[in-house]
Order: structure tokens, then sequence, then C-alpha cells
């Protein structure tokens, strides 16, 4: 996680002048960048599409031919869908998806709500400690998640939360509180001062200020923020491993995909099936929202 | 409601519970702070605001970092204090030394390879009739979990044996087979394994560079582009000359920010060896050591590593950053 990454605006398109990487191209005569971006775009498909054909196909061929010769003798079948969520196979997958969406709903809800609050009085507040107290909060997204996980494992044994969504929720949403506050604060920063003067002058207090004035504003940046936390969450491994490793009743799709993985690494029809449906959420979020969860990357950069 | 859930409508209604709870102890802190209005109940009103997060802060974060510091000076069962002993057979241990070696090929590998391969590819598609779904192809590793993106590289690796009418059913050992070769076990040979995980690595991460910088590269101001034009500037002068210099301090963000996943890259080794046959890296080595040779002591000393080989790539972000704002 870096601390700080410039906010890099993106200028309106204006088609009829053109940039320098544009200008660059053009001199590369057009047909050989063309290829090239063909050849790595192709390179960089071929992987997944590899797979999602392999999941369609029946285990007998997956296992016998390459997924390439699938298009020479295409047999189509929807029994490694279902056998990933059937109940028999010991995949079991639909329950494990309960599990992630269980788990992703409140980790992205509660750390989004308390950051706004927090940026709020970081941003808007004067306060005596303010500027100390933001950067111990900025300097906590360097903390690798490695280093906090056993003595806090260590915690909810004690106060026997273990095996409950309790422990993924608590410890996804303080994980998420430092970037999730930098990003907020930085975006309430930029909204003009006058405004909040104002609603002061008008007699508001900080509370309706706060819901008045700043939340409508903020959409965008919680948007973006939801979206990026929610991605994260839904695809982590390792917190669900420490904090959720014994119980299936409270373990995630990634989890499982990666136990499949470990026990039956040779199960191709499994593993692509489950690989797929392990997919498809974010993958759909990401594609609805990428405006979003691309200004979110420009605004803060990766966590983890 | 803090037992464990075992039905999915005792799940949902658990999460309702908390998601309730969670917005009565806010509705409390809104309702306090509302009673203190005009500019001296701002202190109040700030730490209100502040209480939930500065306390999961020091709990979650602070004391646990702190602790896991205090531990890596601790024995394997966390009983005998033994000073820096963890940290020497970090640096002394054989099977250590391996790990540590490949950290630092992960680390310096794909955040390189990564960032050009994303410079090049925004370059090549700007302003191309198809930029948007062009850049999504490349984009798309990025929103998938590491576990599936290593099981998906896990079949393209995958190896059968070289015997009668045996096929091979991945991509990579059918062109082995293709161009005349042999197959080989490619997730097995050491180091050779290494190099195969670290692909996944920049497949994923080349889509986040390519994203930062081509937002940068639009950013280059018009006017210089035009001036270089009209002095017939060729395309690789171009490149060198204008976009590289405009666009640098986002490569140094995009390779630091690279460099520190990285790091952490934990799920993609687990994944697809276990971080056997000489794969572990740092991140995975953390894991194995605390909960499968239960050894807590090493498992923190390597947890802190990872925690002290962040700090200075941070601390360079930070002072480039500086820079180019000042400048």
């Amino acid at each position: 996680m870096t601390a700080a990454t410039p906010v890099t605006t993106t200028p309106p398109l204006t088609p009829d002048k053109p940039t320098a990487a544009s200008v660059a191209k053009k001199r590369l005569s057009s047909p050989w960048a063309s290829l090239a971006a063909i050849v790595l775009a192709v390179l960089w498909t071929i992987p997944t599409f590899g797979l999602l054909v392999s999941s369609f196909r029946p285990e007998r061929a997956i296992k016998t031919t390459g997924w390439w010769t699938f298009f020479s003798d295409p047999t189509v079948t929807m029994d490694n869908y279902k056998a990933v969520f059937g109940e028999d196979g010991g995949v079991n997958l639909a329950s494990y998806f309960v599990n992630s969406l269980m788990i992703c709903i409140p980790a992205v809800l509660i750390p989004m709500a308390l950051a706004t609050l927090a940026a709020y009085a970081f941003a808007w507040i004067n306060f005596p400690g303010r500027n100390v107290l933001f950067i111990v909060v900025f300097a906590l997204q360097i903390v690798p998640l490695q280093v906090t996980l056993i003595p806090l494992l260590e915690i909810f044994v004690n106060i026997d939360l273990t095996g409950t969504f309790w422990t993924l929720w608590i410890s996804h949403s303080t994980f998420a509180l430092p970037l999730a506050i930098y990003l907020l604060h930085n975006f309430m920063r930029e909204i003009p001062s006058g405004l909040i003067e104002a609603a002061r002058i008008d007699g508001a207090g900080h509370v309706s200020i706060f819901f008045k004035v700043m939340l409508p504003l903020l959409t965008p940046a919680l948007a973006a923020f939801g979206i990026f936390q929610f991605l994260w969450v839904w695809n982590d491994l390792l917190v669900a491993l420490v904090f959720a490793g014994g119980g299936d009743e409270v373990a995630p799709i990634t989890l499982q995909l990666a136990n499949l993985s470990g026990t039956r690494g040779t199960a191709w029809q499994l593993l692509s099936a489950g690989a797929f449906v392990s997919i498809v959420v974010p993958v759909v979020v990401f594609l609805l929202l990428q405006r979003y969860f691309v200004r979110g990357l420009l605004a803060g950069s990766v966590k983890g | 409601m803090f037992n464990t859930a075992s039905t999915t409508p005792e799940k949902i209604l658990q999460m309702l519970a908390a998601l309730l709870l969670f917005a009565a102890v806010l509705g409390i802190i809104l309702f306090i702070a509302a009673k203190f209005g005009g500019r001296r109940g701002d202190k109040v009103v700030a730490w209100l605001y502040l209480l939930p997060t500065v306390l999961l802060l020091a709990v979650g974060l602070i004391y646990p970092g702190l602790r896991t510091i205090y531990e890596s000076f601790f024995d394997a069962a966390g009983k005998n204090f033994i000073g820096l002993d963890n940290y020497g057979t970090i640096f002394t241990d054989k099977d250590q030394l391996t790990v540590l070696r490949n950290t630092v090929i992960w680390v310096v590998l794909v955040p390189f390879v990564a960032t050009a391969i994303g410079l090049v590819y925004a370059i090549l598609v700007d302003k191309s009739r198809f930029e948007s779904f062009a850049k999504a192809l490349i984009f798309l590793p990025m929103s998938i979990s590491f576990v599936a993106a290593g099981v998906i590289w896990k079949f393209m690796y995958e190896y059968r044996p070289d015997q009668g009418n045996v096929k091979q059913i991945g991509l990579i050992n059918q062109i082995i087979v293709w161009l005349g070769g042999k197959p080989q076990q490619l997730l097995i040979e050491s180091p050779l394994n290494t190099f195969l995980l670290i692909v996944v690595m920049i497949w994923i991460q080349a889509g986040f560079a390519m994203t930062i910088l081509s937002a940068a590269i639009k950013a280059i101001p018009d006017d210089i582009i035009e001036a270089a034009r009209l002095d017939g500037v060729n395309a690789w002068s171009m490149f060198r000359k204008i976009t590289l210099p405009s666009v640098q301090p986002t490569v140094v963000v995009v390779l630091t920010t690279i460099g520190i996943a990285t790091l952490k890259v934990f799920d993609i080794v687990r994944t697809m060896t276990g971080g056997q046959f000489k794969t572990s890296v740092v991140a995975n080595e953390f894991y194995s050591q605390t909960f499968r040779a239960d050894n807590q002591g090493l498992g923190a000393a390597l947890a802190v590593l990872l925690f002290i080989l962040v700090i200075p790539i941070v601390a360079y972000n930070i002072r480039t950053l500086r820079r180019s704002e000042a400048s």
C-alpha cells in the first residue's frame, strides 16, 4: 500500500488534438502498433478463456484433450456447474457463495460509514491533536496485514468470537479504515469551504451539515471506495484463512476454491466451474461500475 | 447473535442484526453530537466522530502490530525470550535464504515488467477506436481473485506424462510439444517455477499499471506535443523526450505500488504450489511457519520483516512525490 498517490485527473478527450502517445503510435506505422496491441490482448485473454471453455466441457474431455480441441469437437455440458453447486459432490459452492455475500455487505458498509465520519472530522472540524492523529491514521496504511493477524486472532479467541462472521466483519472493517479515511478526506477537502461556512452561519450543526451538505456530494467517492472494498473482501484469502479457516459455515468462496485446488488439484471439471462461479460477481461489479473503480484507483492506488 | 450461524436464513438474520447494531451505535453518536452546537462543541463532535475509528484502529491494528514485534523475539512456542535468533534464522537457514532469494526475484521482476507492459499497451491503444474495450481486456485480471488467477494459470501449466497416446491439456506444455520439445513438470522444476508464478502476478498487475499510466499520458499538455510534432520529432524521440519524462513521476508511483503488492503476495504461491518446490516467499512463509510449522516466533519475525521491507519503498515514494510537488 503506497501511502500517497497523486490524484491524476483525466482530462476530457479532445479527438482532434493528438496526444504524445498517439503521435508516437502513428509514426510507428500503425499496422505494427495494432498488431502488437492485438497480440498482447490475446495473450492476456487466453488463460481465462481456456478455463472458461473447459468449464463447459465433459469431465472426460477436459482430462484427456486440450481445451483448444473444443473447436473441432464441440460438446457442451452444464454438468460441471451442477457438480460444484450440488450437495453430493462435496464442493457445495452455493453455501460458500452465500458466505462471501454475508461477509462482504457489512465489511463494505461499516468502514464506509465510519470512515466518512472520521474524514469529516479531519477535514472540517478544528480540534487539538488533529494533525498528529491524521498522520498516524495515514501512516497506518503501510502496516501489512500479516503483522496484525495472530494477536487479533488471540483477541477473538479470548472473547469467544472465533468461527463467526464477526471476526471477518471486524477485521476487514478495521483494515479498510486508513485507506478509506485518506481517500474520503482528500475528496472532502476539495469541497469549497464557503458551502460549510454558509451552513454554519445559518445555524446548522455538524450533524446536519454532514447529512445535508457533505453526503450528497460524496456519492462518487463513496462509490469508488465501496467497489474497491467489495472487490478486496470478496477476493481475500489470507484474512479468511486465518479467521474462518476452521469452519465451513463462515468460509468464503475463495477459501473453498483454494482448498479444492489443494486437495483435488486435478479435478479440473470442478476447479474450472468453481473458478468461474467465484469470478462472476467481481467481474460483473467491475464491468458495471468500471468508471468508479478506475477513479478509485487513480485517487488512491491499491491496498494490501 | 454472536454464535456461528449455520443455515442461510440464520446467516442473513445475523447479518441484519449486525447492521442494525452498527446503525444503532452510529445513531447514538450522531444523537449526542447533535446536542453540541456552535464552535465550542467542535471538540466534542470531532472526538465522537472519531471514537469508533480510533477504537478499531487501536485494538485491530496498533496493538496487534506492536504485539507481533514483541513476539518476534520469542521461541517457537512463544515462551522463551531468544532475542534476535528468529531474525538470525531468516538470514542463515538454507530454506529461509531460498525464501529471501525468491522474494527478491519477485520484487525486482514484477513491478518493472508489469509497468513496462502497461506503459507500452497504454501507448498502443491510446486514441484507438477500441480503446475502452482493449483496456478492459487487460484490466479484467485485476478484478478477479489471486486464487482464481492461480487456478487459471495452474491449468495453463498443467502437465501430462510424455508417453503413448497421452495428450497435453495445458496450453504451455502443448506449445512445447508442438515446437518439438518434451513436456515439463513446469511447477516442480526450480528455479523455473518461481518465474512461472511471477508471470501470474505480472498478468494481474499490468492492467493496474496501464490504467494509471494511460491517465497520465492523456494529461500531457497538448501544446508540448503540438510543438514537438511541428519540429518533426520521430516516434521514438517523442516517446523518450516527451511521453516518458511527462509520466515519470507516475511511473515511480506505479512501480512502488506494485512492488508493495508483490512483497505481500501470498495467495498465488499458496494456490499454485503451496510454497513447495522452493517457491515460497516471505508472505507465504509467514503463514506456513505460523500455522503449519507452529513456529509463532519465526512467523512473527517474518511478518515484521515484511513491514520493514515496505517502509523504504513508501519513504522513497513520498520523497519523490514531495519533490515533484515542489517543482
